[in-house]
């Protein structure tokens, strides 16, 4: 899942300055289970930027939307209704989503609510950890199911630094050294021959940004249509 | 806002766990003790069920000042209700503050069933408090009514909320929130 904090409150109120109708956009799906941009929060950020403007004496009009996913044309398609009543729209949604969003009306103004931080997991009620780089290269089956492109400050594929400090790393003494919990894995699994094999340097290239995928299935439709 | 006395009387709405501090209300009523009839109360199935949004909509409707009141910390009916409160209720204030609105105008209080008289204190207190920070700056002057009486008719049927998802929801400022 990709997860996103809400910008700090004085930053929306002066992206939103300049405008007097505002429509805020929610996402329901990533960003509604990281509690940063689904329905209630664009509810409660719309109560805020109300009285925020109220007690400020400004005359603004915040209406509220949430799709379910920012990130797919359909969703967005039922807002052509009413987006041009709008000065300005406030998207709670991730990069992606504000973005598609921007693409798809892009005689509006788009501004986004939500910073976006990582994909990441569900560590405890209202805290999430990072877990994927999206390195478009996974080695998940050699390292134990831990991640050390993610979890290794120094991204290192075969084995650990020399700054291990009882299973702590040297970069920040809070985070447990991924090479340390790998190892502890393959050795409960009896997998410890893994270790014995040398990563060779990662190839970068697969993750040249921007990146494209394609579905074979629709890749193969797509070269049809274009023989047609 | 204003008695006939020019005072400020401030409006103070209570949401109140059904287990624990309604209860404390209904004995401070059985105990005939006095305290600020400022205070509206609303009963809640648990503290922990308020939501920061209802506290924030509480302000914006009007009111001086807003507590949560729960149970003591693990006399919780659903175990953990209360201390979701606390978090609730520190979170809101800290939007509160984001707006502008004085964070103290919000408090979570611990009040068992059988503290009629801290209920009653509590009430004081908070209403005490909302005297100290005067009016809220958002309550809109044309729609106050005096004397203690709703500021919006209530609605003899209120239609239940339909499923918002997908839909807009339109704000208009000449009309009451829903």
């Amino acid at each position: 899942m990709i997860v996103a904090e809400r910008k700090s409150f004085e930053q929306i109120v002066d992206m939103l300055s300049p405008f007097e109708r505002v429509l805020v956009v929610g996402c329901g799906t990533c960003v509604a289970v990281c509690m940063a941009g689904g329905e209630k929060e664009v509810e409660l950020l719309a109560a805020e930027l109300r009285m925020h403007a109220q007690k400020q004496g400004k005359t603004l009009l915040v209406d509220e939307v949430t799709v379910t996913r920012q990130c797919d044309k359909e969703y967005l398609e039922p807002l052509a209704k009413y987006i041009d009543q709008y000065d300005a729209v406030l998207s709670m949604a991730c990069g992606a989503g504000v973005q598609f969003l921007a693409e798809r009306y892009d005689d509006k103004l788009i501004l986004p609510g939500l910073d976006t931080r990582f994909i990441g997991v569900a560590q405890a009620p209202g805290q999430w950890e990072q877990r994927c780089v999206a390195c478009a290269e996974c080695i998940l089956d050699q390292t134990g199911g831990i991640c050390p492109m993610t979890r290794c400050a120094k991204n290192l594929l075969n084995g650990p630094c020399g700054g291990t400090n009882h299973g702590k790393c040297e970069v920040d003494a809070g985070k447990d050294c991924a090479w340390t919990l790998i190892y502890r894995k393959l050795e409960k699994l009896g997998r410890l021959d893994l270790m014995r094999k040398i990563q060779p340097p990662k190839d970068y290239s697969v993750a040249t940004k921007p990146a494209r995928y394609v579905h074979p299935a629709f890749h193969e439709s797509q070269q049809t249509s274009a023989a047609e | 806002m204003n008695d006939h006395h020019g005072q400020f009387e401030p409006k103070v709405i209570a949401y109140c766990c059904t287990y624990c501090a309604y209860t404390a209300g209904d004995l401070a009523g059985s105990m005939r003790l006095q305290y600020a009839p400022n205070v509206r109360v609303i009963k809640v199935p648990c503290s922990g069920s308020v939501s920061a949004l209802l506290l924030l909509k509480a302000f914006q409707d009007g009111a001086d000042a807003v507590y949560v009141a729960g149970c003591a910390i693990g006399d919780c009916h659903f175990l953990r209700g209360n201390l979701q409160a606390l978090k609730t209720v520190a979170y809101a204030k800290a939007l509160l503050e984001e707006i502008g609105l004085e964070p103290q105008r919000l408090e979570f209080f611990h009040i068992p069933a059988s503290a009629g008289p801290l209920f009653a204190q509590r009430a004081d207190e908070m209403t005490q408090r909302a005297k100290q920070l005067g009016p809220n700056p958002l309550r809109r002057a044309m729609r106050v009514v005096g004397g203690g009486k709703l500021a919006f008719p209530p609605d003899d049927h209120p239609p239940l909320p339909p499923a918002s998802f997908g839909v807009l929801k339109r704000h208009d400022p000449q009309e009451p929130t829903p």
